[in-house]
């Protein structure tokens, strides 16, 4: 196992849906080392209907100076307002795409221009978007209030799956000015930091608060000079921020003391188990299979169930791994990580022959170039 | 505001039997309650499609044809017309109704109150 897919605690639930969705149809991550962000990046891309070229352009783009709109800003100061339009904003009769820029025009106080250049669409079609959207929410008659009791819980977790997209759309991608790219991430953690004032009896906000902080401790480290991104087993642990593991950890305490463990407090427990390790040696893999043995039990997502494969064989050892593996084959013989899982476990077994069919079983569905020299370069040290 | 809820189902879907002939009992209880709720002004369950006509005019010709206006696998198969507080409500009572739970209830708004 290699540091190549111990990166899961990255992924945001919709990232692993998307991810579902993708190699059902035969797609796979692009980047080696990254795939759960890249999940989170794909799943953008699908979304917001732009190529991965058009994704380098953005970090340029972004970089520009924008003219504030000051006429259109609607941020408002008083909190139980701006929790108001927060809910407004990713009511769940919008369609996501409008739920996205609306959050950042109203709540974040992006421009349209601004917001038009983060998702590549002209300025006129992202005016028409958030137009629309608007005349949606006068028209159908959806509500500017916090939920009652019933659908709070609901609508919270829609909420929170823009902020979480909006973090990683920031934090996933990889070229450009680094100010730039953070960018989004930082309005991200900002509105989550809010939600999770504003709506304190519910843990899962602070819990992915928490995960955001965890995941952006390590913002200096993920990326090398090169711009290639870098393992979590090889990142240089000196670079993560401790103030941000710190906020993280009060934060991810508080929260699971409430006793309502959610998603997003089990991701961030994961992620600490990782900021916590001083050296990846170090990393708590028992911990971090129980935590996806139970966030497996919260999400139903066979890319979870291969994650805790992957934990298992870390935590007791390639064969236990292996079992696992076998009792999801059937959601996941599509999907190449599923298939360079199994050849790793089988390559550390011992077992050379049935490691080479695994990897060219991932061979055959891998999508991009730099895995497929990772897998390939694998294969040759098993194949004389 | 008025909202128009219009249900839709696939009518060659096979429901288990048992299922099936629940459904009036369960559809005349959903519009007691929200007659009681005064959010229903009224509402019907419409004849199957094979019972429809469409009229088309072009050109000045009035063109009738046998059948539902689209050829799609669900369609309308009855409505209400609601007087709700705002969506949320109308989304909560369309979630109620029977027939969500195998087939789909749009919600629309109208053009104006």
């Amino acid at each position: 196992m290699t540091g190549d897919w111990d990166v899961a605690e990255e992924c945001t639930q919709e990232a692993f849906e998307q991810a579902l969705r993708s190699w059902a149809r035969g797609g796979a991550p692009e980047r080696p080392g990254a795939w759960l962000t890249t999940v989170a990046r794909n799943r953008a891309l699908d979304r917001m209907r732009r190529s991965a070229v058009e994704l380098a352009k953005l970090q340029i783009l972004r970089a520009e100076p924008v003219v504030e709109e000051v006429e259109e800003t609607e941020v408002d100061e008083i909190p139980d307002d701006r929790l108001r339009l927060i809910f407004t904003c990713c009511h769940p009769a919008l369609p996501f795409e409008a739920r996205v820029a609306l959050t950042l025009r109203s709540l974040a106080g992006l421009t349209t221009p601004e917001i038009a250049r983060a998702f590549l669409v002209s300025e006129q079609t992202m005016a028409k978007r958030l137009v629309r959207a608007k005349q949606k929410i006068r028209k159908a008659g959806i509500p500017s209030r916090v939920p009652p009791a019933d659908l709070l819980p609901r609508r919270t977790t829609g909420v929170l799956a823009v902020l979480y997209l909006l973090f990683n759309e920031g934090y996933s991608a990889s070229a450009g000015d680094e100010l730039v790219r953070l960018n989004l991430s930082d309005d991200a953690i900002r509105l989550t930091r809010s939600l999770a004032e504003l709506l304190p009896d519910d843990p899962e906000p602070a819990g992915l608060l928490a995960l955001m902080l965890f995941q952006s401790s390590r913002r200096m480290s993920r990326v090398d000079v090169d711009g290639e991104l870098v393992t979590l087993a090889d990142q240089d642990r000196s670079l993560w921020d401790q103030a941000s593991i710190g906020e993280a950890q009060v934060l991810l305490d508080a929260a699971l003391g409430r006793g309502q463990v959610g998603p997003y407090q089990l991701q961030a427990a994961i992620a600490r188990c990782h900021a916590e390790a001083h050296e990846a040696a170090a990393t708590d893999w028992p911990t971090i299979a129980r935590l996806y043995e139970q966030l497996a039990k919260a999400m139903r997502s066979p890319v979870v169930d291969l994650n805790l494969a992957v934990a298992v064989a870390m935590a007791d050892g390639a064969s236990a791994g292996l079992a696992r593996l076998e009792a999801i084959e059937r959601q996941l013989e599509r999907y190449y990580l599923f298939h360079a899982t199994r050849a790793d476990l089988l390559r550390r077994l011992g077992r050379g022959a049935a490691a080479v069919d695994s990897y060219h079983a991932a061979l055959e569905l891998v999508g991009s170039e730099a895995e497929r020299r990772f897998l390939t370069r694998r294969l040759a040290e098993l194949e004389p | 505001m008025k909202y128009m809820l219009l249900t839709c189902t696939d009518e060659n879907l096979e429901l288990d039997p048992a299922e099936k002939a629940r459904i009036p009992a369960a559809a005349e209880a959903w519009a007691k309650e929200m007659d009681g709720r005064g959010v229903r002004l009224q509402g019907n369950t419409l004849a199957a499609i094979s019972e429809a006509t469409t009229v088309r005019v072009r050109e000045d010709e009035v063109l009738i044809a046998d059948g539902p206006f689209a050829e799609t696998k669900e369609q309308i198969a009855g409505f209400d017309i609601l007087e709700c507080r705002d969506l949320d409500e109308a989304l909560e009572v369309a979630a109620k109704h029977p027939v969500a739970r195998f087939g789909a209830v749009e919600v629309r708004p109208f053009w104006e109150d």
